[in-house]
């Protein structure tokens, strides 16, 4: 039996781009709060807070920048004269951020930090748990990717050791879970399928697959007979439209099922202008963590 | 404001945008519109729907444009020519060391080492610096009246533009032609300020990586200069009157505000905006007036009625906001169809919506 999703220390929330990575995330992040889980949502997109900001209680969130990472590493793990000269060099600094991939293991050994029980930064409460809002699918798989590739062309040095730190956290699953988010349409259940496929070869694994935007199936055959006797009334062709979306979304849910089985759970997509604290709510009660 | 209008006299087309927005399905359909008017265009799609892709007759992964059978393409008329690739990164980026390397002996040591391979493979980055490279050189070709790129997904243009702009640095070496003075192959010979960075380097990244890079820089010795010739002559074409940015979203507020920020780029960094492409969009109802049906079927009725009119102000409301910010430049926009896009009958769909 493996652990329980809330109760391991991190957990990647990936896949195609707008299927709703930040909502899934920020959804998980308020059940495990609402449970008494110090709980941080890590934001790799580029975009947020630049410090640990409390959204709420046991609620926090923070947006990663590989540049303020490098600074935190050298000056806490580094340290002495090698942390005080790279971190004022302004070569060192552009050519670490220039090192293919360099950006992507800085960004991990933040998240790394943050997950940790004895938290790295002077004075920094831990974390019960870290949520990352990763990147994209195929970005994201190259980020998870990044600290064996690094541990592997290293091969000596702190580097190389705190990338094989983070590889082999990142494949221990009682510690890190991977949640593949989707939306029930053709590209976006090939793309999770293909991440599978992508991480499995990097022996990591998708822990659950949250079906994001079910549209819902309300008419039944005898309704879309009727139905199609009055298609001159918008509002009853709008009716037929709505089931065959639904019936093409049961065909790619039907693939994924078919695929992760009991790792598939499914959201219904929510009719509202805007996802607020309201929504966040509603979906996190749908989920079965 | 016509989408043929619009595209009058440009050569090259870039759909941008963020993910999930039908960027390669609205690039595959403008392709194809300009080249039913007579263009010889050409369309590089990143990572296709697998079953447009083999509509198309794209099984083939070559990183060569390949010609669509017009046949293919019931009831449309193709007046010029329409090719289209799907773009493998790896293969663009050996395609460039060959072009610029002194000799195949070089080029296939670069391609062997290290440092070249994850750079090429698996960083992030190297798909948007391919994508520009490989519109670069099919613009070189003057094989083609239009280029059509499609876009990685990226949250905001800054990945678009600052990746390539990370690699060519790196490739160019700026900051490390300071630090690592490759002579021969191997290692040796730092100036003498960059001395104890090196050593603090050495320290913190483990030799292996410092001995790698200056051998790939030792090989890359000389070629550095085309990376920055080459980068200054993308730089010039995307800037260029005959270039246009579509922008693609859809009419959700996370989208939108990515278009917003996107367009602002754009104009931060001059860069020639010819107007937007809303995607997926519910218009209003013509006739809210239910049928006469039983209470139970009225009631379901009733529910997807209200939610389509919740879709349908968010839309209008978000195409307010996007209007607004775009200041007047053409919006043009693709209404929601109910079956899966992503296949040809999707695509021929959406060209009719575009070009009529």
């Amino acid at each position: 039996m493996a652990t329980a999703l809330l109760q391991r220390r991190l957990i990647f929330v990936t896949g195609k781009g707008g299927v709703g990575k930040s909502t899934v995330a920020m959804a998980l992040a308020r059940v495990a709060a609402s449970r008494g889980k110090r709980t941080i949502v890590a934001n790799m997109n580029g975009t947020g807070e630049e410090h640990e900001l409390q959204l709420a209680p046991n609620l926090f969130t923070l947006s990663i920048d590989p540049q303020r990472a490098m600074e935190e590493y050298l000056t806490v793990k580094v340290g002495g004269t090698a942390g005080q000269i790279l971190g004022q060099s302004r070569i060192f600094s552009a050519f670490a951020m220039a090192t293919p991939g360099m950006r992507e293991l800085l960004s991990l050994g933040k998240v790394w930090e943050l997950a940790q029980t004895r938290r790295r930064t002077p004075g920094a409460e831990p974390y019960d748990l870290t949520i990352v809002d990763a990147p994209a699918s195929g970005h994201g798989a190259a980020l998870l990717r990044t600290p064996r590739s690094f541990a592997e062309i290293a091969k000596v040095g702190p580097i190389a050791s705190q990338a094989g730190t983070i590889a082999v956290t990142l494949t221990d699953r009682d510690f890190t879970a991977i949640v593949a988010v989707a939306i029930p349409e053709d590209l976006a259940v090939t793309e999770t399928l293909e991440l599978d496929e992508a991480l499995q070869r990097e022996r990591l694994n998708i822990d659950a697959v949250v079906l994001n935007q079910r549209h819902p199936d309300r008419f039944d055959e005898g309704d879309l007979t009727a139905l199609r006797l009055l298609a001159a009334a918008p509002a009853a062709r709008l009716a037929v439209a709505a089931d065959i979306h639904a019936r093409l979304e049961a065909g790619q849910a039907a693939r994924l099922e078919q695929h992760f089985g009991e790792r598939l759970q499914s959201l219904p997509y929510l009719f509202a202008p805007q996802l607020g604290e309201e929504e966040l709510e509603l979906l996190g009660r749908e989920l079965d963590l | 404001m016509s989408l043929t209008e619009l595209l009058e006299g440009k050569q090259i087309v870039i759909c941008a945008g963020s993910g999930g927005v039908g960027k390669t399905t609205i690039a595959a359909a403008v392709a194809l519109g300009m080249a039913s008017r007579g263009a010889k265009v050409a369309v590089v799609t990143i990572d296709p729907a697998k079953r447009l892709a083999s509509a198309l007759g794209l099984d083939l992964l070559d990183n060569q444009p390949r010609q669509i059978d017009g046949a293919r393409l019931a009831g449309v008329k193709i007046d010029g020519e329409l090719w289209a690739m799907m773009l493998d990164p790896k293969q663009t980026f050996d395609d460039l060391i060959d072009s610029v390397a002194p000799s195949p002996e070089r080029a296939a040591e670069i391609k062997a080492n290290r440092i070249y391979r994850q750079l090429s493979t698996a960083v992030a980055g190297s798909q948007e610096f391919t994508a520009v490279s490989k519109l670069y050189e099919l613009s070189q070709s003057g094989r083609f009246d239009l280029i059509v790129l499609d876009t990685p997904p990226a949250r905001n243009a800054l990945d678009f533009f600052d990746a390539p702009a990370r690699l060519e640095s790196f490739l160019e070496g700026g900051a490390l032609k300071a630090l690592l003075r490759p002579t021969t192959l191997g290692m040796r010979l730092f100036a003498k300020g960059a001395a104890p960075v090196l050593a603090a380097l050495r320290k913190v990244t483990g030799v292996d990586v410092t001995t790698d890079l200056a051998t790939f820089f030792a090989l890359l010795g000389g070629m550095t200069e085309s990376f920055g010739v080459r980068a200054r002559h993308v730089d010039t074409l995307l800037h260029a009157q005959s270039t246009a940015f579509l922008l693609v979203a859809s009419p959700q507020a996370g989208p939108t505000d990515d278009a917003i920020s996107f367009h602002q780029t754009l104009a931060d960094g001059q860069l020639p905006f010819s107007g937007a492409i809303v995607n997926r969009v519910h218009p209003a109802l013509a006739d809210e007036h239910l049928p006469d049906v039983g209470p139970q079927l009225a009631e379901k009725l009733a529910a997807t009625v209200s939610e389509y009119h919740v879709l349908a102000a968010r839309d209008e409301a978000n195409l307010t906001r996007l209007r607004t910010a775009l200041a007047g430049a053409p919006v043009l926009l693709v209404p929601e169809l109910e079956d899966d896009v992503h296949d040809l009958h999707g695509l021929l769909r959406i060209h009719q919506e575009l070009f009529g």
